[in-house]
């Protein structure tokens, strides 16, 4: 690990004013650090500051403090019972350790789990831009089907963002001038295009505060991770959804997708598919062809082309209770 | 630096890239504390911090100067075993022994999380939690075992756990 210089901010002002890079539950950051992958030159030590609570709001959605750990944001009881999908979420991801570190707004910052971002003898832009990307023509079977460029093929590998996707929230932070700015989580997450080292639109020095999220969606929610293991692995492909359906048609559709893109992946086209139809496969198959309409697999990822189609319409098919 | 570990403060100048873990085994001397894949992958480094389990190689020790750190030597010792300590020497939960103190501080803090009605991956639902071997397993999945003890693992944490043989049928059934 690179040497750093280290300081405890005392608030949240201090912290956007000290100038270097933020480390809260740090589960990713230290990872990719002793790597040698990240060389902050110095660290902010945002971890005590006030920013770890669960507020109601009037409006009846929820404030989320960016420090609150990934264990308690599971296990809210508001959250258990408004937004069990991001309960569900947090619950696929890591272990039990790991939950009681990550923080809120880290999860939502994490890095791509690419081998060959990972491995420093192999050419990756997002590591080392203009170096090309090793996982292309390489093993990628973990890697993205939609979204990528020709210079990137990373996956986000965030479970919660992709709840936190299909329920819309918003991302609250405080910049370096000291302004606040509320961010759409559809708007916060970049396409690699030709400079996938730039992951979102978080300006130099720029810290989360806050995950807001709206009222309650009604229908019913679900988060279905398929994996290499039954627990402890990062998503080949999730789905987090929440469906209602109302005099027999589906009333409203919120489909969000992991493991197959840069960001967590959402698409207008697959719940317009649904919206109005009556819940059968057909209608199913329907929402997966516009979700797939332009995959692309890079080889040994292939097979997540048919699997995400299953995954939805599985997924599909018990959020609206129609039987195979 | 000044840690609370065990109970006892030590006053310690680590070099500042120094996580919890080499702190613990190589500046305070605890060395029950193991040191596996570094990566916060193994969970043998597993330690509690204010009660929560945490990967103690995945967190920088600077950061955690006003805590209160528990380790597998603060749990129990060889005159004074703590149960999940004796559990595992009861149901034999190891074979070489690397993983174990990582093993036991986890499954410490894990029936806490379960005592607090903390949902898992494989609950039912996720607002009444009961436990079983599924839950077991999963909940400890941040913890390897390269002997494979893991049934005995299991068995131990159960016994601890205070689930009946019976119980343990019907939340798995």
């Amino acid at each position: 690990m690179k040497t750093f210089a280290y300081s405890r901010a005392e608030s949240p002002e201090a912290a956007v004013a000290a100038g270097g890079r933020f480390i809260a539950g740090g589960t990713n950051l230290l990872d990719l650090m002793k790597l040698q992958i990240e060389t902050p030159e110095s660290l902010v030590d945002i971890s005590r500051l006030d920013l770890a609570k669960i507020e109601e709001r009037e409006d009846g959605g929820l404030t989320i403090g960016a420090l609150v750990p990934n264990s308690d944001l599971a296990a809210d009881p508001r959250v258990i019972a408004g937004y069990p999908v991001l309960s569900r979420a947090l619950l696929a991801g890591a272990s039990g350790q790991l939950r009681n570190k990550a923080s809120t707004g880290g999860n939502l910052l994490q890095r791509t789990r690419c081998y060959y971002f990972y491995d420093k003898a192999t050419a990756c832009n997002k590591r080392e831009p203009g170096t090309g990307c090793s996982a292309i023509g390489g093993v990628n079977r973990i890697l993205a089907i939609l979204g990528t460029s020709e210079h990137c093929i990373a996956t986000h590998p965030s479970d919660m963002a992709v709840a936190m996707r299909a329920l819309d929230a918003t991302i609250v932070t405080l910049k370096s001038d000291g302004d606040r700015r509320r961010i759409a989580i559809g708007e916060f997450y970049r396409l690699p295009g030709d400079t996938p080292q730039i992951e979102n639109v978080l300006e130099a020095g720029e810290l989360i505060t806050h995950v807001e999220l709206p009222t309650p969606p009604k229908g019913e929610q679900l988060y279905r991770k398929v994996r290499d293991r039954a627990s402890y692995a990062f998503a080949l492909v999730s789905v987090a959804g929440i469906v209602s359906v109302e005099d027999g048609k589906i009333a409203s559709a919120a489909l969000a997708f992991g493991g197959l893109g840069p960001m967590p992946w959402r698409d207008p086209a697959v719940e317009a598919a649904l919206i109005g139809q009556a819940p059968s496969d057909a209608a199913f198959a329907a929402a997966a062809d516009a979700l797939l309409k332009d995959a692309k697999g890079y080889g040994t990822n292939d097979f997540k082309i048919p699997l995400t189609r299953r995954t939805l319409i599985a997924s599909l098919r018990e959020l609206t209770g129609v039987s195979a | 630096m000044q840690f609370t570990i065990n109970g006892e403060t030590h006053d310690v100048e680590p070099d500042i890239r120094a996580s919890l873990l080499d702190v613990l085994r190589e500046h305070v001397g605890l060395t029950g504390t193991k040191k596996g894949c570094d990566h916060g992958q193994c969970g043998a480094c597993t330690v509690l911090v204010n009660g929560r389990r945490i990967n103690s190689c995945l967190t920088l020790a600077v950061m955690h100067q006003d805590d209160d750190i528990l380790t597998i030597e603060g749990l129990g010792s060889a005159d004074n075993l703590h149960p999940m300590q004796a559990a595992f020497v009861k149901h034999d939960g190891y074979q070489c022994g690397y993983c174990t103190p990582g093993q036991i501080c986890s499954a410490v803090g894990m029936l806490d999380e379960v005592k607090k009605g903390w949902p898992s991956h494989v609950s039912d639902k996720l607002d009444s939690v009961s436990l079983s071997n599924d839950e077991i397993s999963e909940r400890m999945s941040g913890n390897l075992c390269r002997c494979s003890a893991y049934p005995n693992i299991v068995d131990a944490i159960s016994e601890v756990s205070g689930l009946t043989p019976a119980q343990k049928e019907a939340a798995d059934a």
